[in-house]
């Protein structure tokens, strides 16, 4: 099998305004500091060039290099800003590379949001031509396909109606139906998939999975391991901008999971939050039955977990609802608890303090876990943060028998009582 | 599966020597492009194209009662709606397609931050969609010769080579707005400001003859007074004198403007997708 996309030392740079609110430099900015620098390029010519304080470079990739054969399936998974998009809009020409070089062999089509170009005010017909045009098909060739893209999406009876008066489920399914009848040679897909109905879900992998056994090449992000491991048999992992493994999907699974679950960086600075932030989350911690400070937990253990704020504006929220979210390592969601399904309020809060969720009998089964938290005020976010920690749960005695099954059979560990029951004699007897 | 096995191949820096070519493989969405914002643009309004029709229809009925009746400038003896109508025209033509185009690629900027085509068909789109507009007065134009009897000479025949001139000239301009409004949108401001100037210094509702002889060179720094002249000079006949060195002047900005206007648009097209 013949390379087709062969990828050698490519970095992308950003360069990240700091103190700038708006995203856009408005032209004044530019004027004044064109101005600012001739300015000082006359009083000293020798001078070196300034370095401007408020602006960084953020590398979103960092010599990046891999190749891929001709009918591979390759997924690229990576935590959030690993990376994988700016890889995917590199390969698909939508913004050029800082350096490297990237060749490619053969027809590209990439699909990075399902969509790109629907008009609300046309109707489904019109939008179908569109869209094909928008994603490279030739008229012709969407005329052959029409019908076949209408049946796929499910959408006879609509097709003259302004897609504005579709439901949000029928509009995803005909721009996946477009995108999903292009016949390109490479076919680059950004976590498309993740929209629609689980039935729908089913038949857009089926049909990607189709592409792949045709004999094209298909290159697909995803945050869904399971996704991954249904459709490609080749696995990168890409991690702060750099490749951190290339190979078969079940070490790169594995690889994937290894990686530092929390950005490194710690609590107070991150920067990704949402909310107000009249109040923010500065730390989160865990403790024991008796107050002590841990780095981990065991299953059925009486575990705090805190949250230590502190609060910049005048407000004390009294009716703040504080909520955590616990997720497993593939980002599924086990449980979601705040002070309002107790039914607890919190009053006054200090200016600085913690919020406790105490659990009496940890029912997590050993693995790791991700934290998010938010805190919301009267229907405003002041500060929400996913993956704010991480808590590594390892085996421990929750159900009194030593025994306690592995994650991989359930997501949770639940106490209860058997008992088995003869019809004929009523008799009970309890096995505990 | 086809065999077409053209590598490709992605550098930074690296000018695209398939650019062109791609542009033509690209042709069919630059009309669906404008084929959609035809078609929506009178969705849901009751009276549609009679739109397209009105408006230069009044706008040529208050400029003949402003300058004819009101301030009784010379039509040089053509009627003076059509005097008007004929520079109508181009400017409709002009201030539509420049704004349209200014405005183009920030109103797709979805488009351009999740798939790759040229960028050159957005505002090439935009201001065909304001040519389509000019068709559609262009009926007007024909109906007002009929109502006034007024009969045109062989110069009407040159009258697309002024039009090739007025959609270098509202192309060139496009591009440069186009370009600059994605990064500073202070030009989304700037814009609508351009073409309401426009209209007053350029010679829409009067002629270009009423300005004094040593003044006309200045005057047609302003590219549109050379595009409108030749607009008369076409349309109206004898009765028309056309300011060559003015004229000229005007047709080497508009090359200036548009050659330029490409090149900054090729030279920004790169960054496009990551600073919209």
């Amino acid at each position: 099998m013949s390379t087709v996309i062969s990828v050698e030392s490519l970095s992308k740079k950003y360069i990240i305004g700091h103190q700038k609110q708006e995203r856009h430099d408005s032209l004044r900015d530019a004027l004044a500091d064109g101005a600012k620098r001739v300015a000082h390029k006359l009083a000293h010519p020798f001078a070196a060039p300034q370095n401007d304080p408020t602006h960084e470079e953020f590398w979103a990739l960092k010599d990046v290099s891999f190749d891929i054969k001709q009918g591979d399936r390759v997924g690229i998974i990576g935590r959030n800003g690993a990376g994988k998009s700016t890889l995917l809009k590199v390969l698909s020409r939508i913004t050029e590379p800082t350096s490297g070089k990237v060749s490619i062999k053969g027809r590209v089509a990439s699909l990075l949001e399902v969509g790109t170009g629907f008009h609300p005010e046309l109707s489904g017909r019109e939008n179908i031509f569109l869209n094909g045009a928008i994603l490279g098909m030739s008229k012709a060739e969407i005329k052959k396909k029409f019908d076949e893209i209408v049946a796929f999406a499910e959408v006879e009876k609509f097709l003259d109606t302004p897609v504005k008066r579709y439901s949000s489920g029928m509009y995803v399914r005909l721009a996946f139906a477009v995108a999903a009848h292009l016949e390109p040679e490479i076919l680059i897909v950004d976590e498309v998939l993740a929209v629609g109905d689980a039935q729908f879900q089913k038949k857009c992998m089926g049909k990607m999975e189709e592409v792949g056994k045709e004999g094209r090449t298909v290159l697909f992000v995803s945050h869904q391991m399971a996704a991954i491991q249904n459709l490609c048999q080749k696995v990168i992992v890409l991690n702060k901008g750099c490749v951190n493994y290339v190979g078969t999907q079940l070490e790169a699974v594995s690889k994937y999971l290894s990686l530092d679950q929390v950005s490194t960086e710690s609590l107070i600075s991150r920067s990704d939050r949402r909310g107000t932030q009249g109040m923010r989350i500065v730390s989160i911690t865990f403790v024991d039955h008796a107050g002590r400070e841990i780095k981990s937990a065991v299953s059925g253990q009486e575990l705090g977990i805190r949250l230590h704020f502190d609060r910049s504006s005048i407000s004390n929220y009294p009716k703040i609802i504080a909520s955590i979210t616990v997720k497993t390592d593939l980002g599924v969601p086990v449980f979601l608890q705040h002070n309002r399904l107790g039914g607890y309020q919190f009053g006054p809060l200090p200016s600085q303090g913690f919020f406790e969720f105490r659990i009496p009998r940890l029912p997590l089964p050993p693995s790791g876990y991700r934290i998010a938290y938010s805190l919301i005020n009267d229907g405003t976010y002041i500060d929400a943060l996913s993956d704010a920690a991480e808590l590594v749960v390892s085996e421990g005695d929750f159900f009194g028998t030593g025994e306690v099954p592995p994650i991989s059979h359930g997501l949770s560990l639940v106490d209860g009582k058997w008992s088995v029951q003869s019809i004929q004699n009523s008799q009970n007897t309890w096995i505990v | 599966m086809s065999t077409s096995q053209t590598t490709l191949v992605i550098e930074a820096g690296r000018t695209e020597r398939h650019y062109w070519r791609d542009l033509w493989r690209y042709r069919e969405l630059f009309f669906f492009l404008a084929w959609r914002d035809i078609l929506v643009r009178y969705k849901q309004t009751a009276i549609g194209i009679v739109w397209a029709l009105g408006r230069p229809l009044l706008t040529m009925i208050v400029f003949t009662l402003v300058f004819s009746k009101l301030a009784k400038l010379p039509s040089g003896g053509v009627p003076y709606p059509i005097l008007v109508f004929a520079a109508l025209l181009p400017w409709q033509f002009f201030s539509s397609a420049f704004s349209g185009a200014g405005e183009s690629l920030v109103s797709n900027a979805g488009m351009i931050s999740k798939v790759y085509f040229p960028r050159l068909v957005i505002p090439a789109s935009a201001v065909i969609v304001a040519f389509a507009d000019f068709l559609i007065s262009l009926i007007i134009m024909v109906g007002l010769m009929i109502w006034y009897g007024f009969e045109p000479n062989l110069r009407m025949l040159t009258l697309p080579l002024f039009i090739f001139v007025a959609f270098a000239a509202a192309m060139g301009t496009g591009l440069w707005f186009a370009a600059l409004n994605v990064k500073y949108r202070d030009f989304r401001i700037i814009v609508p400001f351009v073409v309401q100037f426009g209209l007053y210094i350029s010679p829409v509702g009067f002629s270009s003859s009423i300005v004094p002889e040593k003044w006309r060179l200045l005057y047609s720094m302003n590219p549109m007074v050379g595009v409108i002249d030749g607009f008369r000079w076409a349309i109206l006949g004898g009765n028309t004198q056309l300011y060559w060195p003015g004229f000229l002047l005007s047709l080497a900005l508009i090359f200036v403007i548009l050659v330029t206007g490409i090149l900054y648009f090729r030279k920004t097209e790169k960054t496009f997708a990551d600073v919209i």
